[in-house]
């Protein structure tokens, strides 16, 4: 700075203000950058589910019996990019307790940014990193056929469909992604967040018809039709889907979009209410 | 206690009555005091003296509670996305991503501060070329020296050029060298640049490098001046003595000398202006003595002449 003592005063003129997209682009750029760094984040979020797709699948095949004889390979498979889009979406927000622990989030939080900035930043990072391992995924699901370890697959994803999917899993996850930032936000340790994990966001995956198909009656289909989720995963069974008979019994598609984006906006409200809050837990 | 402070009108930050609790708790207890523009001003007590609520209050990370803190003109109750964008706030603990390289950290931050292309490009470039770390552009922030750590931070403070510093306890962590070289760079950015700069800091020599300072202790502020003038208001000298009954001593040297002494941890602390007169009268009066030290007054002598206790003492307890 030596060389540049003129621009010493009215430095204040140098930065702008930033807006509420560009602190959102670097933001999710960080996610990204930080994520292809740690390759083991890469394994979990992707090697378990495609485990248990493999082992489910090949475990209760014979005794499932799903809508319209599909195998149970071929219900589980949307569940299954659900779940990895689940725990995506909890891989990167749990970031925010390490953030906040290694001291970068104060920086974040000393910046001129609006708060809506760091929400969706980190929310929008997650969401593309879920999305693009889910749909690895979805590529790669039906190639396990070849090698013996499925059976062949009718996934229903074709080249006509492939936005409109691409599309609701990036709504799902970003509705997930935004669950598991208002759920990390309050957090002083990632111990607490693994708790919620087993005893929360677990079952609310298992009971969304991921798994296993809502019943007709009883309290459990109840807690089925309560679960946001469930539209989630419904919502992708019927734009994937390749025969039209094994979705019949699901909720409506606009129902599905509906919930969801409701989902979405009530959980994104949430987390940028609960940043904007200034408290001892942002001094930490 | 009623402080003088400088005009208003003038100054980079003003703190008027604050005070702060957390819960019942009680952190700060009405503090009052300003800086002004170009100084290096630093707030120096012990862990739980209130510095860091302080510090935070003017970082806008903490809602003020009572009392007004004003910064650069802005009220920061009322006018933060203003304050932010013209305050660089050092951390103690690193605000860095480690597992980013020094580049993509500074890159991050000139768009948080809505700095971009070209621009923050040529600043980026500016400010690590001026700390040195041009060699350490495409290194992860993880590998780096604590020292360097300390430089990049302080370079990310400085990428939207802010009229105001702040930085919470700066010396942490570095060896001499790296604390030195630190402290020239502060320096030379009060000096070219009329940087204000205001540190917290609970290591005396580092508030010596301070033009001014504010001792706080137990949430209240206790006294405030120059190093210099500090030290000078204690006295002359300073003796500590040592003695298996200092209690007792302090009565015996009071009734013969008419001295007074302060009992300070198990040792009697005088300060007078002839030192080493008091210190062979005392020594051939009272032969117990087990030990004197005579010294010119420290920072220390200050805060145990204000408070009546030592520095280190944890004023966890007292709050």
């Amino acid at each position: 700075m030596s060389a540049n003592a003129s621009d010493a005063r009215g430095l204040a003129g140098v930065s702008a203000a930033p807006g509420l997209w560009l602190p959102v682009f670097t933001l999710a750029q960080r996610e990204l950058t930080r994520f292809f760094r740690q390759r083991t984040r890469v394994v979990g979020a992707l090697g378990q589910p495609i485990l248990f797709w493999i082992l489910f699948g090949a475990g209760l095949n014979g005794s499932f019996r799903g809508p319209a004889d599909m195998s149970y390979q071929e219900y589980f498979f949307p569940g299954v990019a659900v779940m990895i889009l689940m725990f995506t979406a909890i891989f990167s927000t749990i970031s925010i307790i390490e953030d906040r622990r290694e001291g970068f989030l104060q920086g974040v939080l000393v910046a001129p940014i609006p708060r809506a900035s760091l929400v969706l930043g980190k929310v929008l990072g997650g969401t593309i990193l879920a999305v693009l391992q889910s749909m690895l995924f979805l590529l790669v699901g039906p190639a396990l056929a070849f090698v013996g370890l499925a059976p062949e697959l009718h996934t229903g994803l074709t080249w006509q469909n492939a936005l409109p999917v691409i599309g609701f899993l990036a709504l799902v996850g970003f509705s997930l992604t935004a669950l598991g930032y208002l759920i990390a936000w309050p957090m002083d340790s990632t111990h607490g967040f693994h708790a919620i994990m087993s005893v929360f966001l677990m079952p609310m995956w298992l009971l969304s018809g991921s798994f296993f198909p809502p019943g007709e009656s009883g309290w459990l289909s109840w807690v089925i039709r309560l679960n946001p989720l469930t539209y989630g995963v419904a919502g992708l069974r019927r734009i994937m889907t390749a025969n039209p008979a094994a979705v019949q019994s699901l909720p409506p598609w606009w129902l599905c979009l509906t919930v969801t984006v409701a989902a979405a906006a009530v959980y994104i409200g949430i987390a940028i209410w609960m940043t904007g809050r200034r408290s001892v837990l942002n001094a930490r | 206690m009623s402080l003088p402070t400088t005009s208003d009108d003038d100054a980079a930050v003003v703190i008027r009555d604050v005070e702060h609790h957390y819960g019942t708790r009680r952190a700060l207890a009405g503090v009052s005091f300003s800086v002004q523009h170009g100084e290096i001003f630093g707030l120096l007590g012990p862990n739980g003296g209130g510095k860091s609520t302080l510090f935070r209050l003017m970082a806008t990370l903490l809602p003020v509670q009572s009392g007004t803190v004003e910064i650069l003109g802005c009220d920061v109750g009322l006018h933060q996305a203003a304050v932010r964008s013209r305050i660089g706030v050092t951390f103690q603990s690193p605000s860095l991503d480690g597992k980013l390289t020094v580049a993509e950290n500074l890159r991050h931050q000139a768009h948080l501060y809505g700095l971009y292309g070209i621009r923050a490009r040529q600043r980026i470039v500016e400010l690590t070329e001026h700390f040195g770390l041009s060699g350490h552009f495409q290194q992860r922030v993880d590998t780096l020296s604590g020292g360097l750590k300390r430089r990049v931070e302080i370079a990310k403070s400085l990428l939207h050029s802010p009229s105001l510093l702040l930085l919470d306890e700066p010396s942490t962590g570095l060896d001499p060298g790296a604390r030195r070289v630190l402290w020239d760079h502060l320096q030379q950015l009060r000096d070219v640049q009329q940087v204000t700069i205001l540190v917290t800091t609970h290591l005396m020599d580092e508030a010596e490098h301070c033009g001014r300072l504010a001792i706080l202790d137990r949430g209240r502020l206790v006294t405030m001046g120059a190093p210099e003038a500090l030290r000078q208001s204690v006295g002359g000298d300073c003796l500590r003595i040592r003695a298996p009954h200092p209690e007792e001593l302090a009565t015996r040297i009071s009734d013969k000398f008419g001295l007074t002494s302060k009992l300070v941890d198990r040792e009697l602390r005088i300060e007078h202006e002839a030192g080493h007169e008091v210190l062979r009268d005392l020594v051939v009066a009272f032969p117990e003595i087990s030990s004197v030290v005579l010294s010119k007054p420290t920072l220390e002598d200050v805060f145990i002449a204000q408070t009546g206790h030592r520095f280190e003492e944890d004023s966890e307890e007292a709050q």
